[in-house]
């Protein structure tokens, strides 16, 4: 059977042999595809967006760029991306999501840490969220596979990091001018900083550029140099996978005994609709669609949704929150070069008890705007313009900070029935809210940022804390690991308990999310599952 | 401060135009002038010529309003905007377009303030009938008000060229700025590296 769609000619009719059909090309299924190919098995991605041209990105770079520019920066389906907000706080679920080949690692800033010990074991050191049904020595060897795949540059200079057994696979960034700024002030408040783990080549690495300093890594990288899953993707296919874009996946089957997954259904450009059979199933699409398609898949043994015994599919939906603080200095700060960090601080990151949770501190090389920023949003022109530029650019330093939401069962993914994509299919309805130990947490790191910037002499301009504070756009939580069938969605292996050959594969695993961004984690676990996989094959 | 083809280059190569030729090993602020563009300009030594290919007219006006909205520490505008826009346009018919319906809504904006097209204006006059458009007021939209794609295909498509190149940029002391491949040793360096 062949759909070759009269657009661009692809084949996307399903492929006889799959041994596993995996849905979501971002890095979880990016690299679970490319570990299960990679051992001789028969593989077909499906992912909901389209493949984008790489030499395209400079052209994206332009859109982030310029203001006024009429189209995204990575492009927005409004049917097929459509979605409902109606929780305690609006959640803009399309701010900082790509759906296409290569996932939100086509978007994200490429930060990557590992988990603390204490993450793994929260609810029993500290009496907060839940402990995790595996502890970081069982992760810990896959976070050190992740740090190869991802060709992560770091150093070993983080006196808060869990133990590593090797050093990064690349040198660190040094840190930058303004780091060295901010260095006598972090000592005399007594706040340690180290360097940062970054998924862009600090060297030339597999093939791929060194930065070039482009410095808008998010949302675009048009060097290369920034960690895209579409590397692994690429080594999926070279392993001989099938990678279908464009094929938005709009129901799961499953046998007469509700045991196995027999075929997801997709959706092709010209409407139709396909069956793609195998033998192990990976869902792989994020904190968000990974529940909603499950929730999509109810049937008579599922009638609440796939997988869902527990109930708790989509349930414990967790962000990242953004604490930070910025101003003005009366000397250069030598901002804008880059568009990463090159200085944290996890001094504050295990929790002492339950009076807070975690907090990641950063040290920005971005602060404040850029000569073109200001010339383009501008009400003056020539000599009085630059006069203002220079007014505006060139002091500016600001801090950052992740802060931890603990799981909560009220935050949630669900569907809204009242409205549908353009499949027909209700779109997923974000439920979120940020509680009182969150408050007081972002409340604790502005006045930890705050201290910092004072020593260091800032004229504060701007706060952002619990009454304006946003998400970090890390969906986390909603099908979350476990051994109690009734308390969890997925067992230690990522297998759901209720369905033996399917396989959840990223972020929405997590039972409590820390502060770290989450997508080394992310390609950890992935890598883990790809293991039982194989195993079962 | 001397702008330079190089500039118009990098300028360009901010504003997306271009492949990723160039871009695959580490940049420093030198090399050919090739670098970090891609697509390759060719900048036409005979205006006459190039007048009569892309709207000389349109041209001029561009040259003329960069002089009204450039700073006087910027020299050698003439030959920066003339190569910057020649990239600009080339293949791109629809922006090639709206730059010529946007001087054709300024010369008439002109024509009826002061009886002559932009080009013809005095200096003073120049910087005038921008603001008495309201050019300065608003935000730019390529299908937005008059003002609007004024704005938006003239003033801060120069404005853009200038600032996001090295040399625009360095005016206010960033001489890597967020579209340019500078490398990464500038990030590490004080303002008296």
């Amino acid at each position: 059977m062949s759909d070759s769609h009269p657009e661009d000619g692809v084949d996307r009719s399903p492929f006889p042999r799959a041994d596993v059909c995996v849905v979501g090309a971002g890095p979880a299924g990016a690299l679970v595809a490319a570990e299960v190919a990679a051992a001789g098995h028969e593989v077909v991605v499906l992912d909901a967006g389209p493949r984008f041209d790489p030499d395209d990105r400079v052209e994206r770079m332009e859109r982030q760029l310029r203001p006024g520019a009429d189209a995204p920066v990575w492009d927005i389906d409004p049917e097929r991306d459509a979605y409902s907000s109606s929780g305690d706080r609006d959640y803009p679920l399309n701010a900082a999501r790509v759906k296409g080949i290569g996932g939100t690692t086509l978007h994200w800033q490429g930060m990557v840490m590992r988990l603390h010990e204490q993450d793994f074991e929260l609810r029993s050191s500290v009496g907060l969220g839940e402990d995790w049904p595996i502890d970081y020595d069982e992760l810990r060897p896959y976070y050190a596979a992740a740090e190869e795949e991802l060709s992560v540059s770091g150093a070993a200079d983080n006196p808060f990091a869990p133990p590593r057994e090797e050093p990064h696979p690349l040198p660190a960034f040094p840190p930058s001018y303004s780091d060295s700024l901010f260095a006598e002030a972090c000592e005399a408040v007594g706040l340690a900083t180290h360097s940062v783990p970054n998924a862009r080549n600090s060297e030339p690495s597999d093939g791929a550029s060194a930065c070039v300093g482009y410095g808008t890594c998010k949302p675009v990288c048009p060097s290369g140099a920034k960690y895209e899953a579409t590397r692994h993707v690429a080594a999926a296919e070279t392993a001989g996978a099938r990678v279908l874009d464009r094929v938005p996946v709009q129901r799961l089957e499953h046998d007469d005994a509700g045991d196995r997954v027999t075929a997801a259904v997709y959706a092709t450009p010209d409407g139709e609709e396909h069956r793609q059979e195998a033998r192990e199933f990976v869902v792989a699409a994020g904190g968000v669609e990974t529940p909603r398609l499950l929730l999509l898949s109810e049937s008579e043994a599922y009638p609440d949704g796939l997988a869902n015994s527990s109930g708790l599919v989509g349930r414990y939906f967790m962000d990242h929150l953004f604490a930070g603080m910025g101003g003005t200095l009366d000397e250069p700060t030598r901002q804008k070069h880059v568009g990463f960090n090159t200085t944290e601080s996890h001094q504050f990151y295990d929790r002492p008890d339950d009076s807070r949770t975690a907090i990641k501190l950063e040290f920005l090389n971005y602060a404040g705007p850029s000569p073109a920023d200001i010339a383009l949003s501008a009400d003056t022109f020539g000599d009085e313009l630059l006069d203002e530029i220079r007014e505006g650019y060139g002091t500016h330093v600001a801090m950052g900070a992740l802060v931890e939401q603990l799981p909560r069962r009220e935050n949630r993914i669900r569907l809204d029935p009242s409205r549908t994509d353009g499949h027909g299919n209700p779109v997923p309805d974000v439920v979120w809210g940020v509680d009182a130990t969150t408050r007081r947490t972002i409340e604790r790191a502005n006045e930890i940022q705050r201290g910092v910037l004072e020593e260091l002499g800032v004229d504060i301009g701007w706060t952002v804390g619990p009454d304006n504070t946003g998400p970090a756009y890390h969906h986390m939580g909603t099908t979350r690991m476990g051994t109690d069938p009734t308390e969890s969605v997925v067992n230690p292996q990522l297998r759901t308990h209720d369905l033996s050959n399917l396989t959840l594969a990223g972020s929405s695993v997590f039972v409590t999310g820390g502060a770290m961004n989450p997508t080394l984690t992310i390609a950890a676990l992935s890598l883990k599952a790809a293991d039982h996989i194989v195993e079962r094959l | 401060m001397q702008l330079s083809r190089r500039d118009a280059l990098a300028a360009l190569s901010a504003a997306g135009v271009g492949s990723l030729a160039g871009c695959g090993a580490p940049v420093a602020s030198g090399g050919t002038d090739g670098d970090g563009s891609g697509r390759t300009v060719t900048p036409n030594e005979d205006d006459d010529r190039r007048d009569d290919e892309f709207g000389g007219h349109e041209l001029a006006t561009m040259v003329a309003v960069a002089g009204t909205v450039y700073p006087s520490a910027v020299d050698g505008v003439e030959g920066f905007v003339r190569t910057y826009t020649d990239g600009r346009v080339d293949g791109d018919d629809a922006y090639r377009g709206g730059i010529a319906e946007a001087v054709a809504t300024l010369d008439e904006y002109t024509e009826g303030l002061y009886d002559a097209r932009y080009v013809d204006l005095s200096s003073e006059d120049r910087a005038e009938a921008l603001a008495v458009m309201s050019v300065d007021d608003v935000d730019p939209h390529p299908h937005g008000t008059d003002p609007q794609r004024v704005r938006h295909y003239l003033v801060n498509e120069l404005l853009f060229a200038l600032y996001a190149s090295p040399t625009g940029a360095s005016l206010a002391g960033l001489e890597n700025p967020p579209g340019h491949p500078g490398g990464v040793q500038s990030y590490r360096e004080g303002p008296d590296r």
